[in-house]
């Protein structure tokens, strides 16, 4: 094949970026290496739009091993163990086909983070989907849990949190955000890096067959009326496999044998070579001839560019082939050597004894393309002021049922109840508390993950939503008593060609520097998703964070169940009535405009520390933050789970009732805490200038305001755990 | 008390389980699947997960693996051999317990606590323990047990159904069956009573902090009688 501008065009690259291409190589490129190109100079694999905004997150940290820049990032927990952790987006296979694209999603994930030494111990995930009456939706729910599920439980990994969402800007195009934690000895970590000279590259894992061949490109386009024609480039995966995969890594990297390790991800055996060479300032030669195949006649450019899952390639010592195939025929995986390390700096493939590709390393990494795109600054939408007649006839308790029911607080059993989350025997916090909680195996620490995200927020401000993300995961790992170390992002947006796209973009960014700067909760891994819009439709700005925090001692951890009567619930933070953006003003008022509640970074530190202080001194006995829905739906759902009701009386302030009840002002948790200790505890908050109201005490059954209204605890439990099981079997 | 658990290729609660023989006392070693030989042993153990990728059908590739003939052997001279889940799945597809484990009614995975009856205690694995009904846990997506009405005349016959799913209170009803099993049957024996296949993990449930402690209960009872 001719390779040419409109060739070039077909691969998704721009006509300067191949005059680029031509210029740099000083000829024309061979279609094979114009896929490479293709392949690398993507947007998913080459951050193009993103890198400048990008490298302005804070990275380091005190408890920072490894950040951004490898496979996925590292911290350390103390006593040479550390958690590896990263987030992945897979929106556009997924929403192509649901099952494999979440499958193949959660199997990368768990590779980035096996790659590096660990063992996978817990995985979640962030998934949003269109409006529920959207003809697809339910079939795409139900086909991506299917599918995150298929894979995780046969991995024997379980799924302890995440998050689902429904929201008409995701109508054409779903988010699918897949998270693993994994464990690994501080002295044990693996990297990409390449050293030494003529050291023989291996290939590992299941056959290259012709799936997924520019699955990356194709993450790096809008969709259109075609989408259809795109189903080849959908991965498919073989859990299995992969835990063959996963055995066997952990078993060759337990001796001394392997100088760099790299999963084949997006653009597959073309980027995870090209990265080990990279990073060792090498070249890498590889005979395409050696390459195990699951097809016959696969051409360089199908095997260079293919997405088949579950493979990986090594960078051996001399010497080891043999003892490292052994461990691969022991677990009935493919093995071959298909090249070596070269001092050339060049990738250089051969096929049928014809050198087929040969591109200078630096050509593809360090000149890829890196845009300043144009970008619109986003004005803080004007405050709506309340009327008093929208609000008069609104009785409390069934705004309340309503909002239990909203499909984006409701229970998500349905969803979790189908994947393992018990498998290893260390969940010591299922799904549905605000974070996940996993012991570190065999001691008496436990590692806390959550993931969040507030697309409404940040659609209605993005630099507040951005810092508001963070604090949410901030404030869900303290609510378990955890101490936040560091997150990993997924930033989900619209086209980068888009000025007000891309603005929510920068300023989201922005948001999420600021936030994990002040609370020292840096980002060590994330993944970039563009161009989620269906014509020129974009979705609301959803970035996910994935919070880590650590528990010293698993006993000391918070659930969110109110535990007994007559104990004293109180809300740490202050109250100040926000109600716009709030799930109150959008599905009771049906008012979509006004900015989101504001975020205050000293507030969430000092009120998150100071949490945490009580909880160190045994203070607290359930403790849960407020977020969508306010304060009367944060105390619905400890009732809920623990079975246990409260009467509730609302301070003596100027605001009213509903806003007191349904604003989502930031920076707060509620928190249940034994009577007689109610001095204590109120000492430790003032000294800490921390502002807190007694709200009630908790009783049987049923929940009372201000003694005048009340309901059943049974009632506001069949309203929140009703909907998506109802939702779902129709 | 000596113990086995097999490490079938996809076995995914091998080491949960060796956690928990462990803690109850016993010596456990683990067995790879391509060994010929069984080591001596009290009791073997096949574990949940996914042997072979449940591909074919759940447990059918396995069940024909190199140490199944030893596991069979053992269990025919009256050995001890409990099949959790997965294993459970193994030992239906070798015939050493009756029927055959379809597919969730609601063709979902479903992961959570359950009730389950004990229907017989004189075994070795339920007797001298006090409580009628265990909370145990569920993680499958293949645990919806049938068998056509001859065996299942044959097995009630000869009392080999060892627990069914029920209430807290130990009352077996259709709601409290979490995947249309005939019977509500969670759990089967041979007709000797030294083979137990069941689907709910009691290595789950072995300390406060996880799901429950009623797998605390089962295993020091199970220990209690082999001794």
């Amino acid at each position: 094949m001719i390779v040419n501008e409109q060739v070039a065009v077909d691969h998704g690259l721009k006509k300067d970026e191949y005059n680029k291409i031509c210029k740099l190589l000083k000829r024309t490129p061979n279609i094979t290496e114009l896929g490479i190109f293709s392949a690398m100079w993507n947007e998913h694999c080459s951050y193009k739009s993103s890198r400048l905004h990008l490298k302005k997150l804070p990275t380091k940290g005190k408890k920072v091993i490894q950040g951004p820049g490898e496979n996925a990032g590292v911290i350390d927990i103390e006593d040479n163990d550390a958690i590896v952790f990263k987030i992945e987006s897979h929106n556009h296979p997924s929403f192509i086909e649901p099952y494999q694209g979440a499958a193949t999603g959660v199997g990368g994930i768990m590779r980035d983070v096996f790659t590096m030494g660990a063992r996978p111990i817990a995985n979640l995930n962030s998934i949003h989907f269109g409006s529920p009456q959207h003809k697809k939706t339910k079939n795409l729910l139900r086909g991506v849990v299917h599918g995150i599920g298929g894979y995780g439980n046969c991995m024997g990994v379980p799924t302890i949190a995440g998050q689902t969402s429904f929201d008409s800007s995701y109508n054409g195009n779903i988010l699918v955000n897949a998270m693993t934690l994994g464990l690994v000895k501080k002295d044990k970590i693996f990297y990409s890096k390449a050293a030494g000279l003529n050291k023989p590259v291996i290939y590992v894992g299941s056959k290259t067959g012709r799936d997924g061949i520019h699955g990356a490109s194709m993450a790096s386009a809008s969709f259109d009326e075609k989408i259809e024609e795109k189903k080849p480039t959908v991965q498919v995966g073989d859990p299995f496999t992969e835990k063959l995969l996963l055995e066997a890594c952990l078993e060759l990297m337990a001796g001394d044998s392997i100088i760099a390790i790299q999963d084949m991800g997006a653009a597959g055996l073309t980027s995870s070579s090209i990265e080990m060479a990279s990073k060792g300032n090498l070249g890498i030669e590889i005979n395409l001839n050696k390459v195990p195949c699951r097809e016959t006649k696969m051409t360089p450019y199908e095997i260079m560019l293919s997405e088949s899952q579950e493979r990986m390639l090594i960078v051996l010592e001399n010497g080891k082939e043999e003892h490292a195939k052994k461990i691969f025929d022991k677990w009935n995986l493919d093995f071959a050597v298909i090249g070596k390390t070269t001092k050339s700096k060049k990738i250089e493939l051969y096929f049928d004894k014809e050198k087929v590709a040969d591109i200078p390393v630096n050509i593809l990494v360090e000149n890829s393309p890196m845009y300043d795109r144009k970008w619109k600054k986003a004005k803080l939408p004007k405050k709506n002021k309340i009327k008093k007649e929208d609000i008069k006839h609104l009785k409390i308790i069934d705004v309340l049922k309503k909002i239990l029911a909203n499909p984006n607080i409701c229970s998500k059993e349905w969803i979790w109840q189908q994947y393992d989350h018990t498998v290893m025997g260390d969940t010591i916090q299922k799904p549905g508390g605000d974070a996940g909680v996993v012991r570190v195996h065999g001691t008496d620490k436990a590692v806390a993950a959550s993931v969040d995200s507030s697309a409404v927020y940040c659609w209605a401000h993005p630099l507040t939503g951005g810092k508001q993300v963070v604090c949410e995961s901030f404030r869900n790992l303290v609510s378990v008593g955890a101490k936040p170390i560091a997150i990993t992002n997924c930033l989900n947006f619209g086209s980068p060609e888009n000025q007000e796209n891309m603005g929510e973009f920068v300023e989201c960014v922005q948001g999420i520097g600021e936030a994990s700067d002040y609370l020292k909760f840096p980002v060590v891994s994330g993944n970039v998703s563009f161009y989620n819009q269906t014509k020129d439709h974009g979705i609301k700005p959803t970035p996910a964070i994935g919070g880590v925090g650590l528990i010293k001692d698993y006993k000391n951890m918070i659930t969110m169940d109110f535990k007994e009567v007559d104990n004293l619930v109180l809300v740490i933070g202050k109250t100040e009535g926000h109600i716009d953006q709030s799930l109150f003003a959008r599905t009771i008022l049906d008012e979509k405009n006004g900015p989101p509640p504001e975020v205050n970074l000293f507030n969430e530190k000092n009120n998150g520390e100071t949490l945490l202080k009580l909880i160190d001194n045994n203070l607290i006995k359930s403790a849960h933050d407020v977020s969508l829905g306010g304060i009367i739906t944060a105390i619905a759902k400890m009732c809920i789970k623990g079975k246990k009701g409260i009467k509730i009386k609302k301070p003596k302030y100027l605001i009213s009732e509903i806003e007191y009840l349904f604003a989502e002002d930031q920076g707060r948790y509620i928190v249940e805490i034994n009577k007689k200790n109610f001095k204590k505890v109120a000492d430790i908050l003032d000294k800490n200038a921390v502002h807190f109201e007694e709200l009630g005490a908790i009783c049987e059954n049923e929940l009372y305001i201000d003694d005048k209204t009340k309901v059943t605890i049974d009632e506001l439990s069949t309203s929140n755990k009703s909907w998506l099981t109802k939702y779902m079997s129709k | 008390m000596k113990s086995s658990v097999i490490t079938f290729p996809g076995s995914n609660c091998d080491r949960d389980m060796d956690v928990a023989l462990k803690k109850f006392g016993f010596r456990n070693k683990m067995v790879w699947h391509a060994d010929a030989e069984l080591p001596k042993s009290d009791l073997v153990v096949l574990p949940g997960g996914f042997s072979y990728g449940d591909y074919l059908r759940c447990g059918s590739m396995a069940s024909k693996s190199k140490i199944m003939q030893s596991v069979i052997n053992f269990a025919n001279s009256g050995g001890m051999v409990m099949g959790i889940c997965n294993g459970f799945q193994i030992l239906v597809e070798t015939g050493l317990v009756p029927g055959v484990l379809l597919r969730n009614k609601y063709l979902e995975f479903i992961c959570k606590n359950v009730f389950v009856k004990i229907n017989d205690k004189k075994n070795k694995y339920f007797k001298n323990l006090d409580n009628e009904v265990l909370e145990f846990h569920v993680a499958h997506n293949e645990g919806n047990y049938f068998c056509t009405n001859d065996q299942l005349k044959e097995i009630e016959d000869n009392n080999q159904i060892a627990i069914n799913y029920c209430d807290e209170n130990g009352k077996i009803e259709d709601q409290f069956n979490p995947n249309g099993s005939i019977k509500n049957i969670a759990g089967i024996f041979n007709k000797e009573k030294n083979v137990l296949g069941m689907m709910p993990h009691p290595e789950r449930m072995i300390d406060t902090s996880l799901s429950g402690e009623d797998g605390s209960l089962f295993f020091k009872t199970l220990i209690n009688n082999l001794k």
